[in-house]
């Protein structure tokens, strides 16, 4: 008879094992892996109990015996549709987390250091992994204890590129869960400007884990535009922590689009550590069926004249539940603030459902914060008006929720990633092929 | 072509239509006149199968059909079109693409070709011109921002490209200034023909002026009680509405 402990204990030794059949790296990434599954054991997976994680169970996670992927092979046709590389000055793809050089896009004279890397380089910036997103959470410290493929992308001081850097993460199904553990950092060095996409999808119904950590240095008067759009398979768990930290006068925006996943947990943390830096986070979430979607953020305003903006709007149908949980926090010394924060949900059915938690620490006295959040179903006097028109009530119906959506969507700045969601939109609305 | 037939409605729990006969033929251009609360935007609402009103007797046929077990959009491709008295604003959806989904819709219904992008701009912008809206205004989502001049031309715009048999208006002269009254104006005037028919509803007899009636009708608690040509809406104009329901109540007597 095996005990609750003993079975906790059993399924973190997994973890264990799994580092060990990972490729042996240098010294630094051996201590790197080794502190974070140390830390991952020792306080192992996040429960319900737990104030961060009360609207999600991550016990499918849990108990699902997962293993290291090994296949790198796809046919390059399997991603046109989500490539964008004609646009991109690169696009780095990852078949299952592994970098692919041959799928990959990659050219030298862009401007920006584009570095991806396994366990076997040595890479300056190495020495940056962990600095924003910490082993004290969970996830980080198991995307540490895993660490292997990723990349850094660096722009040098005063260095402007406007094309996107896409880095498209692909899974495969395969005979056993893989868990894939992308790593990423961005470092933006003083008055430059880099945009960066990462995708995530899957080929067939693959049944896997995404466990990502991003992190972004935006330094003083830097300007980085961060795209992530989640469209894996109904069958993935993806978690995934974005940490920020911006300099003065530096400009961060997120745009964190998630239409796919089985069971989704995003945390966003943004610090704004110099004086008038600002913030924007967008966030849409389109749900059907069984998905669950848990988006956490947290704006830190950690000096004066800074801004945020933030907008996530939820579009939820069939039994689905979606969660947007966002702190904003104004510490004592981040006079003239101003923070806006707005959450819109949109149920199409009766048995979805949306938890909308906006959180505010205020220890200043000198700021300015909005924040509202609303709940409803489509507005029928703007059906009707459109089914006036001949318009059939399955496309107002669309109609509607798309231009619900739109609003985020518009303020995508990468346009071929925006024409793809807009397609994507369209696809995913009920009778949606309205011209 | 309308056929209304002791037609009963209420709203929610209100009887508001008590037994209204009204018949339409094509070419024509009926006003419909009444005091506040008499019925007339009810009764374009329930032509039009506005959610909430019902109809509790009577029948309404459209060229022969009944109209009221075609749900909305139905009616619309059949050619009824109502410009409403508060036009809704849809943040996100852009008039032209509405448009255009609209006028494909009513093309489908009556088996003609669907116009491809390039083809409907080419009408949109005829037709734009009559109406005296910018393509500026056009390319915004419907009638958000618009001012209610602009979202009462754009009503008359929407009427102008999707050309229905049956046009009928719900004071859409209210609020006017005289300059958008003769665009609404020349904008109905604009569709008459033998083959088209038009339902004024209005408070004044300014836009008569402009968009002269074939036939003005008098509804009161829910019937029309009074029907002449166009002197009637004169006399309203002059004598109010008093003197009607004085002769209806003796009359009911």
């Amino acid at each position: 008879m095996t005990t609750a402990a003993q079975t906790t204990e059993s399924r973190l030794e997994r973890y264990a094992e799994l580092q060990r059949q990972l490729p042996k790296g240098d010294a630094f990434l051996r201590e790197f892996r080794g502190k974070g599954l140390e830390a991952f054991t020792s306080m192992g997976f996040p429960t319900t109990d737990q104030e961060a994680w009360i609207y999600t169970n991550v016990a499918p996670i849990a108990r699902t015996p997962f293993v290291l992927s090994q296949s790198r092979v796809i046919d390059r046709a399997a991603i046109a549709e989500v490539s964008i590389r004609d646009t991109a000055v690169a696009e780095l793809v990852f078949v299952n987390g592994l970098f692919s050089t041959e799928l990959s896009k990659l050219d030298a004279t862009s401007g920006l250091e584009i570095s991806p890397f396994d366990a076997t380089s040595t890479h300056a910036s190495k020495e940056l992994f962990g600095q924003l997103a910490t082993i004290d959470q969970p996830f980080v410290a198991l995307n540490a204890a895993l660490l292997d493929h990723g990349v850094v992308i660096k722009a040098s001081r005063r260095v402007i590129v406007a094309a996107p850097v896409h880095l498209l993460f692909v899974a495969t199904a395969q005979p056993q869960a893989q868990i894939i553990s992308p790593r990423i950092l961005i470092v933006a060095e003083e008055s430059s400007h880099v945009a960066v996409v990462e995708t995530y999808t899957s080929l067939d119904r693959a049944n896997y884990f995404t466990n990502s950590v991003t992190e972004v240095f935006v330094a003083e008067n830097a300007d980085v535009d961060h795209t992530r759009v989640q469209r894996e398979s109904l069958h993935a768990f993806h978690v995934s922590t974005v940490a920020v930290r911006q300099a003065r006068s530096s400009v961060y925006a997120s745009h964190a689009m998630n239409f796919g996943g089985g069971l989704v947990r995003n945390d966003i943390k943004s610090l704004l550590a110099g004086e008038g830096s600002d913030c924007s986070l967008d966030g849409l979430f389109v749900l059907d069926g069984r998905q669950h979607v848990d988006n956490h953020t947290v704006i830190d305003h950690a000096t004066p004249h800074t801004t945020s903006n933030e907008l996530y709007k939820g579009i939820l149908d069939g039994e689905s539940r979606g969660i947007f949980d966002g702190s904003i926090i104004v510490r004592k010394a981040a006079q003239k603030t101003s923070s806006r924060q707005t959450n819109n949900n949109l149920l199409l059915s009766d048995s979805a459902i949306v938890d909308t938690k906006p959180q505010l620490e205020i220890y200043a006295d000198d700021v300015k914060c909005n924040h509202g959040s609303t709940i409803g179903q489509l507005n029928e006097e703007a059906l009707f008006y459109l089914q006036s028109r001949a318009i059939g009530a399955d496309d107002a119906r669309s109609l509607l929720t798309y231009a619900f959506a739109s609003e985020v969507v518009s303020r995508v700045k990468v346009a071929a990633v925006r024409d793809q969601l807009s397609a994507m939109l369209l696809n995913q609305l009920p009778g949606a092929r309205n011209s | 072509m309308l056929e209304i037939t002791n037609l009963h409605a209420r709203v929610d729990e209100k009887e508001i239509l008590k037994g209204l006969n009204l018949s339409v033929q094509p070419g024509e251009v009926h006003a419909i006149m009444g005091p506040n609360g008499s019925g007339k935007s009810t009764l374009a609402n329930v032509l039009v199968g506005r959610p909430h009103y019902h109809v509790t007797s009577g029948e309404v046929l459209f060229e022969g059909k009944d109209l009221m077990v075609m749900a909305p959009e139905l009616r619309a491709r059949e050619g009824v079109f109502l410009a409403f008295q508060y036009p809704v604003e849809i943040p996100g959806v852009n008039n032209t693409y509405f448009l255009r989904a609209a006028l494909n819709a009513v093309r489908k219904h009556r088996g003609l070709e669907e116009l491809d992008a390039v083809d409907f701009l080419q009408l949109l912008r005829q037709k734009m011109k009559s109406v005296e809206l910018d393509e500026g205004l056009v390319n915004r989502p419907v009638n958000e921002g618009f001012s209610g001049g602009e979202k009462k031309r754009n009503e008359i715009l929407q009427m102008a490209v999707l050309d229905p048999k049956l046009a009928i208006l719900d004071e859409t002269d209210s609020g006017l200034d005289i300059d958008a009254l003769r665009i609404v104006a020349d904008g109905v005037n604009g569709l008459r023909s033998e083959l088209h028919s038009v339902i004024v509803i209005t408070h004044y007899q300014r836009l008569l002026n402009y968009l002269v009636p074939d036939f003005v009708h008098v509804l009161h608690e829910g019937r029309i009680v009074k029907s002449g040509g166009k002197e009637l809406a004169h006399d309203l104009e002059k004598r109010g509405y008093g003197w009607i329901e004085e002769e209806f109540a003796a009359a009911a007597r």
